[in-house]
């Protein structure tokens, strides 16, 4: 009898033929048999993750091309790139969003909205969800290298109410090298367009550089590849 | 109801007994970093070292709540509920260790990892390639045996509880596979496949849904068992259940867009994900009225049953916190509250007034049941209680008003149109607020202590009665 239960709970119907001409709703047989449960959960969740994520790769309006601009967002160089990396290791987007608003106030504090399109080689992206610090989407070229550097070394020297980490750290660290080329080509097989002069140049580009090198570099680079024009909308 | 069967002297208690400690231990881990995390933001002078900063220590924490304490006490209740609500033992015993040494050593990996800067840069996903597939493969492990023992059930009806937790098992695996897709660099680094607006989007579905899934769907499981079993009294309605479980099944899904408002993800999509948890007020709702409902003609039990209270409490939290959500996924309200503080408090109202409480009150339930014995101290429970629900309630005030200070500081401009505040006036001004969190912290903290110490001593007396009958020997001669 322990296997006849067992076949009878897994179809969901009773080998008895009595008990099967009795009719049930949708929700009673789902209830009497796992697997077809299983099944409909596994579709109901899904639906909402198809409508929404996979259109985002079909409408070209989600990630817009710029004309003249689009060819002005590059892909990282090797230091920029490892900079980057030092920012992902350190969770600096916990604290900072690389995500500017197309708000009055955003604009005047952190400069022109950002666009889908400066974050399309940004593997993974890095928009954050909370401001505990400002945002840096376009921090690049807003401080000098000096500023920078100290500020890494010591915020609260520059600015006395932060409340960020030392990073004096980064000094130390002299960037590995041999993992550039390696890191490129990782992120070329998903769609970045890394030339084979990128590879061959990654690690001459980062030799002897420290993270704070390389951190600033990225910081630097932050926001600046769009040359916007006054006046010209672009998002509707 | 179908808990009449008889108790099976088969069950594996041992593996839900296991989980359970685990869960008490875990949950003073993560209560600990996320204090000294809440104490770094008051004080940066607490940053130590490289190893413990900030942004290395705060995936720890979220990590440490969610996946730790959060999952073994998931994975000890629906073990727990899947014997008693089936009246059939675990399919597997051995695929049930191999769960929770899997399962341990991910937490360990983490414990490791984190503070290294081992990172795949993906909120609430940080975990790396190969410590991702170690989760996959223990997961589904999870997962089968579970289905495997509802498989094996002697009763033809497959008990509400179970519905949730499957439907978490189910959506956890689609999420944790998909979002965690990466080229490895090295053992410890790797690129998520997606970049810039396709991995925001593909990130949310997955943050959102660890949220909608993980902390509610499994823990709502847990309520449909434990509030009618420690009320004594059964459901309210069996209808509203089929109705919110179908409607929460498929609804939750959507909401992960409303995390990118006015971002660079196109406006129908944040939209959709806006109007979606609006309408996700009904099925929420319905499942806070369904748990509350059962309590009614048996209200006069909360005078001294401390353990209810947990339940009740929580599920007052997760009535409000549903409704908050909805509210901040409005575009208006997400303008002012996002990247501030009131998405932390939002964030803390739903895991320490619903997921921590529902769950202590579960494991209170458990404990005694478990070891055949009696809480050692019912008054510390009662302690546990309101020292929790003050420091929560501390918690959550101090990021309210130190998340709409911020929006309204970040936004306000003189009648020249100049900004009023620099963002370092913004940061001095939540100085207050942060030291008013980590308090609030601490209160949780020591209730945890209280917790850890109370099933200690209560599995203690429970595993040395010789020694007790020894004591009270020696005392009478």
């Amino acid at each position: 009898m322990g296997l006849l239960r067992v076949i009878q709970n897994y179809l969901g119907r009773s080998i008895d033929p009595q008990k099967r001409r009795e009719k049930k709703s949708l929700q009673e047989k789902m209830e009497q048999n796992v697997l077809g449960m299983s099944i409909m959960i596994a579709i109901v969740v899904s639906i909402a993750g198809i409508v929404e994520i996979v259109p985002l790769y079909y409408l070209d309006s989600t990630v817009k091309e710029l004309n003249r601009e689009s060819d002005s967002i590059r892909p990282y160089t090797a230091l920029e790139q490892e900079g980057r990396d030092v920012y992902v290791r350190e969770g600096c987007f916990l604290c900072h969003s690389q995500m500017i608003r197309p708000f009055r106030d955003e604009k005047e504090r952190y400069g022109h909205f950002s666009l889908a399109a400066e974050s399309k080689y940004d593997h993974p992206f890095q928009w954050g969800s909370k401001r505990t610090g400002p945002d840096l989407a376009r921090v690049g070229g807003k401080y000098s290298n000096a500023w920078q550097v100290q500020h890494m070394r010591a915020p609260r020297s520059l600015v006395p109410e932060s409340v960020m980490p030392d990073y004096a750290f980064f000094d130390d660290y002299i960037i590995d090298e041999t993992l550039t080329e390696r890191k490129l080509r990782a992120l070329a097989m998903v769609g970045v367009p890394y030339t084979e002069a990128d590879f061959a140049g990654a690690a001459e580009a980062v030799r002897g550089k420290t993270e704070m090198d390389a951190i600033v570099a990225y910081l630097q680079v932050l926001g600046t590849m769009v040359k916007f024009e006054e006046g010209k909308d672009y998002r509707e | 109801m179908v808990e009449s069967t008889p108790e099976n002297p088969n069950y594996n208690m041992s593996i839900v007994k296991a989980f359970a400690v685990c869960a008490v231990v875990y949950l003073v881990v993560g209560a600990l970093v996320g204090d000294l995390i809440a104490w770094q933001l008051s004080f940066p002078v607490l940053n130590f070292n490289e190893y413990l900063s900030f942004g290395r220590l705060r995936p720890l924490h979220t990590n440490a709540v969610i996946f730790a304490f959060g999952g073994c006490t998931l994975m000890a209740t629906a073990f727990y509920i899947v014997q008693r609500t089936c009246g059939v033992p675990l399919w597997s015993n051995k695929m049930a260790w191999f769960t929770f040494i899997g399962w341990n050593l991910v937490i360990v990996s983490a414990v490791i990892s984190f503070p290294m800067g081992w990172t795949s840069g993906k909120e609430y996903a940080e975990l790396e390639w190969p410590i991702d597939i170690l989760i996959a493969v223990v997961w589904l492990s999870y997962m089968f045996n579970f289905i495997m023992t509802i498989v094996n059930r002697k009763v033809s009806h497959i008990y509400v509880a179970n519905w949730f937790f499957l439907g978490m098992m189910i959506m956890i695996t689609y999420l944790h596979v998909v979002n965690s897709l990466a080229i490895p660099v090295t053992l410890t680094h790797s690129y998520s496949i997606y970049s810039g607006v396709h991995d925001a989007m593909i990130q949310w579905w997955w943050g959102h849904n660890a949220v909608g899934f993980f902390l509610t769907a499994g823990f709502l499981g847990i309520m449909y068992y434990f509030i009618p079993k420690q009320a004594d009294m059964p459901i309210y309605s069996y209808r509203l259940s089929v109705l919110h479980f179908w409607a929460l099944m498929f609804g939750y899904v959507w909401l992960g867009a409303h995390h990118l408002q006015y971002t660079a993800l196109p406006d129908w999509a944040g939209s959709l994900g806006a109007a979606v948890s609006i309408a996700m007020i009904i099925p929420s709702w319905g499942g806070a009225v369904n748990g509350l409902m059962t309590l009614s003609g048996a209200w006069h039990k909360l005078r001294d049953d401390y353990v209810l209270r947990f339940m009740v409490v929580s599920l007052a939290f997760y009535a409000m916190s549903t409704f908050e959500g909805p509210v901040m996924s409005l575009k208006t309200v997400n303008a002012l509250s996002h990247y501030t503080d009131w998405t932390i408090g939002h964030v803390h109202s739903g895991a320490l007034g619903w997921v921590v409480m529902v769950s202590v009150g579960a494991i209170y339930h458990l404990i005694p049941r478990l070891w055949k014995t009696e809480m050692f101290s019912t008054s510390l429970v009662n302690t546990h209680f309101w020292i929790h629900t003050i420091g929560t309630v501390i918690y959550i005030c101090a990021m309210w008003v130190s998340g709409l200070m911020q929006g309204l500081m970040w936004r306000a401009t003189d009648e020249y149109g100049n900004l009023v505040y620099t963002f370092a006036e913004s940061v001095a001004a939540m100085h207050p607020y942060y030291v008013l969190r980590s308090v609030g912290g601490v209160l949780v903290l020591i209730g945890a202590l209280i917790m850890l110490y109370n099933v200690i001593m209560t599995i203690r007396g429970a595993e040395q009665p010789k020694s007790d009958e020894s004591k009270t020997a020696a005392a009478q001669a």
